[in-house]
C-alpha cells in the first residue's frame, strides 16, 4: 500500500480527523467532473517564484540548494505545464506563519513558498535553501525531519497529491510518525531525494533529485 | 511507483492561498452561486486549519490562479477561518455537483466528497441510503446561497469518495 492510512494513531491529529468509514468506491463514469482538472497557464505563474533565495532585500541564511525532477503519470509518461507548489521552514526550522511558536529565528530574508509550472518534459526546478528540524508538541521530544512540502496537480482531480519531500540519511526517520505513517518501508523512501552531483552547481549550491509520480485515474486502468 | 501522500500539516497558510482563491467568478457576476458552510472533526469541533478545493469539471475562461478580470473559472480554493468556515462563489456547474477536495493537518491524505446543488437522480446518490445522501446535499438558504458543511468523523460523517 503506498498512501498512509487515514487514521494513523502515532500522529495524533488524526484520532478525530481520520474518517471513520472507509472511502465509498466510485463506479465507473466517464463524465465525472473528478476525471479532469484545473489548467494553469504560463501568464499565471511568475518564473521568479522558482526561485525562494530571491525577491528579499538579502540573501537568506542556510545551505542554498536546488530541488529538481520530473513529475510522471502512473506510466512512467511526464506530465507537462502542471502546477507544482512548496513551501517549507526556514534553515533555522522555522515557518513564517503566525502559528509557528518555535523559538527559532525567523530570517527577513526567506519566506519559504514557491511555486512553478513543469516544462514539457515533465521537470521542475526551485531553487531555495535546506530547511532545519524542527520540534513540534505530538509526543514528549518530538522532531520533524528536515522537509519540504509539495502540491501538485496533475490533470485529474484524482490525482491531486500534497506530499512532503525529505532529505537522504535524516536520523529523525526512526522517530517521525508522519514519515512512518506510510505502511511499506520502500514507498517512504520514495519521499527522499537523493542527492546528485550533477544537479549540484559548483562554487554556488547543493543539488538534489526528487521525481513525483501521481496515481492512475479510473480510465486508464481499462 | 506511486508517490505516497503527506499531510498539508498546519503552516501551508503563507503558501498556498491566494488572491481571491475562493472567487471563481468575480463578485456581481450574473447567476453566481455562494457554497458555504464549516468543517468540523469527530468531536464536533470546528477544523479551523483546513484548506479546500472546489472544481466544477469546466475549466473557463477566467484564470484558476491568476484572477484577474471577469469570466469563470472552474476551480477554487479557500482555507478555513477560526470557525472552521469557508466559502466559494462560482457560477451554477454543468452538472447536478461540483467536486470537492478537503487537505487538513491530521488528514495523511485528503479526502474527496461532492457538494450536489439540488437532490436530483443521480448514480452516486441513488447508491447511499437517506442519511448518508443527506450528508451530500448542500441547503439551498436564499439568495443564491447553498449551505455545505464537512463532518470528517462521526455519526453524521459526510460521504468520502474513492475513485
Amino acid at each position: 500500500m503506498t498512501h498512509p492510512p487515514y487514521l494513523h494513531p502515532d500522529y495524533a491529529s488524526t484520532v478525530l480527523r481520520a474518517p471513520s468509514r472507509p472511502p465509498l468506491q466510485m463506479k465507473e463514469d466517464p463524465e465525472a467532473a473528478e476525471l479532469t482538472g484545473p489548467v494553469f497557464g504560463r501568464g499565471e505563474v511568475d518564473p521568479l517564484d522558482a526561485d525562494l533565495t530571491a525577491g528579499h532585500a538579502g540573501e537568506p541564511l542556510g545551505e542554498r540548494i536546488i530541488v529538481t525532477g520530473r513529475v510522471l503519470d502512473a506510466s512512467g509518461w511526464p506530465i507537462p505545464d502542471t502546477l507544482v507548489e512548496l513551501w517549507q521552514a526556514n534553515a533555522a526550522g522555522r515557518y513564517a506563519h503566525q502559528r509557528d511558536q518555535h523559538p527559532a529565528p525567523l530570517d527577513p530574508n526567506f519566506t519559504g513558498a514557491g511555486r512553478c509550472l513543469t516544462d514539457g518534459e515533465g521537470r521542475y526546478r526551485f531553487v531555495t535553501i535546506k530547511p532545519g528540524a524542527y520540534p513540534w508538541r505530538n509526543h514528549p521530544n518530538a522532531w520533524r525531519p528536515a522537509h519540504i512540502h509539495f502540491s501538485i496537480f496533475g490533470t485529474a482531480f484524482t490525482q491531486r497529491l500534497v506530499t512532503q519531500m525529505y532529505f537522504p540519511g535524516d536520523p529523525l526517520f526512526a522517530f517521525d510518525p508522519i514519515f512512518r505513517s506510510i505502511p511499506d518501508p520502500a514507498a517512504r523512501e520514495r519521499l527522499v531525494a537523493t542527492f546528485d552531483l550533477d544537479i549540484t552547481e559548483p562554487e554556488w549550491a547543493l543539488g538534489y533529485r526528487w521525481d513525483v509520480v501521481l496515481g492512475r485515474t479510473p480510465m486508464e486502468d481499462a | 511507483m506511486t508517490t505516497p501522500s503527506q499531510t498539508v500539516g498546519p503552516f501551508f497558510g503563507f503558501a498556498l492561498p491566494y488572491a481571491a482563491d475562493w472567487e471563481l467568478v468575480p463578485e456581481g457576476h450574473p447567476g453566481a452561486v455562494t457554497i458555504t458552510g464549516r468543517v468540523f472533526d469527530g468531536a464536533g469541533e470546528p477544523v479551523p486549519d483546513a484548506l479546500l478545493e472546489l472544481w466544477t469539471g469546466e475549466g473557463g475562461d477566467r484564470g484558476a490562479l491568476g484572477r484577474g478580470g471577469s469570466g469563470v473559472s472552474g476551480f477554487g480554493r479557500c482555507g478555513t477561518a477560526p470557525d472552521g468556515s469557508y466559502r466559494f462563489r462560482l457560477a451554477p456547474p454543468a452538472r447536478p455537483y461540483a467536486a470537492l477536495l478537503v487537505f487538513a493537518r491530521g488528514l495523511l491524505k485528503p479526502v474527496w466528497t461532492r457538494v450536489y446543488l439540488a437532490d436530483t437522480p443521480d448514480p452516486l446518490l441513488d447508491s447511499l441510503d437517506p442519511v448518508r445522501r443527506a450528508t451530500l446535499l448542500a441547503q439551498a438558504e436564499g439568495q443564491g446561497v447553498y449551505r455545505f458543511d464537512v463532518r470528517l468523523q462521526g455519526e453524521q460523517e459526510t460521504v468520502f469518495l474513492e475513485f
